[in-house]
């Protein structure tokens, strides 16, 4: 006991780097957005009244925040199991002792070193009725790739959004797993063959256990990143198609050229911490739901 | 039910890693009958290719030449699954997230049996190994010896006709790999089975094989019982890895005659007032039970003389001279290194 209160001291100053750009940069903004959330201002923002936590639940209660919401948890619905499952898919086939492989691995990652803003522009263009290759190519099966467009309709632009956000992500999952997967022992692998274990049921008893703190890992992030979805909205919909308004997701609500409360400070800073709580409620439950069924130790 | 006959027979078996320019053959043209019920040892040093040719007899490996026989029926291309073989792993192979009852009933599972029926295999196989009170426990709560025990289970609740064993005991400390040596041997008495066990212990070969087949450089240098490869080592290879401390190689000229080599083992030298190897004592180790005399002729050729134990051993510095019966000699070719009848 004496001996760690000894090392405290030394503790506080190898922490203290990590502690000053955490509290620079996360802590300090957190707490005055939270601040910033009371409040109401005038367009100017000189004239400013303190609402309390009432803002809060009037921001919660709006129509605006709800349909931002559900338009986000979509997302999520659409993004993380697509994310997932290709995610998955292209990591088993790439830890395959194939000829080339090398090839598929460095294109399956290479998402990864794409920003979300050029990812988005690939698949604007991809996507654009007039010129667009996709839309040239399987319009006759899509009619709506041509009219209206897929980023034009309502019913299609936010699959058409979660399709740019899956492939923009596409990488980092890609990488995560092909981690997770070159951890297995390879006799587990040979125990189950010789033991008559079919190739789905080696996949099934050996390979996704085995991969359970990567999968863990990967859908608490691609959760959060789909809540946090900005960047493709802005780029690709701007958070439209009007007036319905199908792609704008409360970060979009927060940030975006279109949004109503976009020059309201207190309002805008009240959604982004109403956001960071439900990121936080959502990296929780997730945790605690499949932190039993993960298996750590080899 | 009807027994499956299981002999094993390796008939000219080659396996070659990678191909064009910088091919590695790790097993070379090996023969080996293995009889039904056998336990058969594949000893030698590390990457002499005994565990290549395990894997191959499992179906982890394709045989690049030869013919490989289960029974009557040659298996070269059936895969793992309907070789009717067991494996267990160096590093035992447990699936961390299952039970020790699920792990056990794994293989039952993959063929089918029912949930009621594989319970009670697997129940039974952990009885005949002492697991009962481990079922519900998952194998990082196990101890070492324990896991290896789960994997014994896992093989016999399968009934195969062959088990291939690779290192299993080599994880585990001195004491418990004695106990389990012992355990492996009953097991093989109980089971009616063929064993096929890769060591590079030759403790682990002299005390549980039925047969040894001592491998080196991808060959088999010889196959015998325990006695035989230790009183008749067929090649100098053979004659120095068997035995500890291994046997003296007296060149051309020492006790033997041109063009051979002289081997004699430390508890066959005798010492002599004027015998033919002298040298000088470089260290007594004192073993209890025995004593090794570690000394170097004058042209520095070292050799070790086992002795009873005693008082009056030379001590380091002191000359001495050693003489051997000439049925205690085995001659090699100089050339060859093979023994000479």
């Amino acid at each position: 006991m004496r001996r760690r209160l000894r090392d405290v001291p030394m503790a506080l100053v190898m922490l203290l780097p990590s502690m000053v750009l955490l509290g620079l940069w996360t802590v300090y903004p957190l707490v005055r957005s939270i601040g910033y959330g009371h409040q109401t201002c005038d367009a100017v923002g000189e004239k400013c009244v303190d609402l309390g936590w009432d803002q809060y639940v009037h921001v919660f209660r709006s129509n605006q925040f709800q349909d931002a919401l559900v338009v986000s948890i979509k997302l999520g619905l659409m993004t993380v199991p697509a994310g997932l499952l290709l995610g998955i898919g292209l990591a088993v086939l790439a830890d395959k002792h194939l000829r080339g492989i090398g090839f598929f691995r460095t294109a399956f990652s290479s998402t990864v070193a794409t920003s979300v803003a050029v990812a988005s522009l690939v698949w604007l263009v991809l996507l654009q009725p007039e010129i667009g290759v996709l839309s040239d190519l399987f319009s006759g099966w899509i009619p709506k790739l041509k009219d209206p467009g897929l980023l034009r309709d309502p019913s299609t632009a936010l699959p058409a959004v979660a399709l740019s956000s899956v492939w923009a992500g596409l990488g980092f999952t890609f990488i995560v797993i092909t981690a997770g997967l070159q951890s297995v022992p390879r006799e587990l692998y040979e125990s189950a063959y010789v033991d008559g274990a079919s190739s789905w049921r080696r996949f099934t008893n050996v390979t996704l256990p085995m991969l359970t703190p990567q999968l863990l890992f990967v859908t608490i992030v691609l959760t959060t990143r789909a809540l946090q979805t900005y960047a493709e909205v802005a780029l690709l919909t701007d958070g439209g198609p009007e007036p319905e308004k199908s792609t704008t997701t409360i970060p979009y609500l927060i940030y975006g050229d279109n949004s109503f409360i976009q020059n309201n400070l207190g309002l805008k800073s009240a959604a982004a911490v109403l956001l960071f709580v439900l990121s936080l409620i959502f990296a929780i439950v997730q945790f605690r739901s499949f932190e039993r069924r993960v298996q750590y130790g080899r | 039910m009807v027994r499956v006959v299981a002999t094993v027979r390796l008939v000219h078996v080659s396996k070659v890693f990678g191909e064009g320019a910088d091919p590695v053959t790790a097993v070379d043209d090996v023969s080996i009958d293995i009889a039904d019920h056998e336990f058969m040892i594949l000893l030698g040093p590390s990457g002499c290719g005994k565990s290549t040719l395990l894997r191959m007899v499992a179906g982890l490996e394709d045989v690049t030449s030869g013919d490989l026989f289960i029974g009557d029926r040659r298996v070269n291309d059936v895969p793992p699954k309907l070789r009717d073989v067991a494996m267990v792993f160096q590093n035992y192979a447990l699936y961390p997230h299952k039970t020790v009852q699920r792990n056990i009933e794994f293989p039952l599972k993959v063929r089918g049996v029912d949930k009621t029926a594989r319970a009670a295999e697997a129940t039974r196989a952990a009885e005949v190994l002492g697991l009962g009170d481990y079922l519900k426990r998952k194998p990082g709560q196990l101890s070492g010896g324990q896991r290896q025990r789960v994997a014994l289970a896992r093989a016999i609740v399968r009934k195969p006709a062959v088990f291939l064993m690779d290192e299993p005991l080599s994880n585990l400390d001195a004491k418990l790999r004695g106990d389990t040596r012992a355990e492996l041997v009953d097991l093989h008495r109980r089971l009616d089975s063929t064993f096929i066990y890769v060591t590079h212990d030759q403790v682990e070969a002299m005390t549980m094989g039925s047969r040894v087949a001592v491998m080196n450089k991808g060959r088999v240098e010889q196959v015998g019982t325990p006695r035989d490869v230790y009183d008749q080592p067929a090649s100098v290879f053979v004659a120095q890895f068997i035995g500890t401390p291994p046997m003296n190689m007296l060149p051309d000229g020492l006790l033997g005659r041109e063009g051979q080599v002289v081997g004699v083992r430390p508890e066959h030298l005798r010492p002599v007032a004027d015998g033919p190897l002298h040298g000088t004592v470089r260290q007594v180790e004192h073993l209890g039970h025995e004593a090794l005399l570690i000394a170097d002729n004058e042209s520095g050729l070292r050799f070790t003389a086992r002795t009873a134990p005693s008082h009056d051993l030379p001590l380091p510095g002191e000359a001495v001279s050693f003489d051997a019966d000439e049925r205690h000699l085995h001659r090699f070719d100089t050339a060859t290194g093979e023994r000479v009848r």
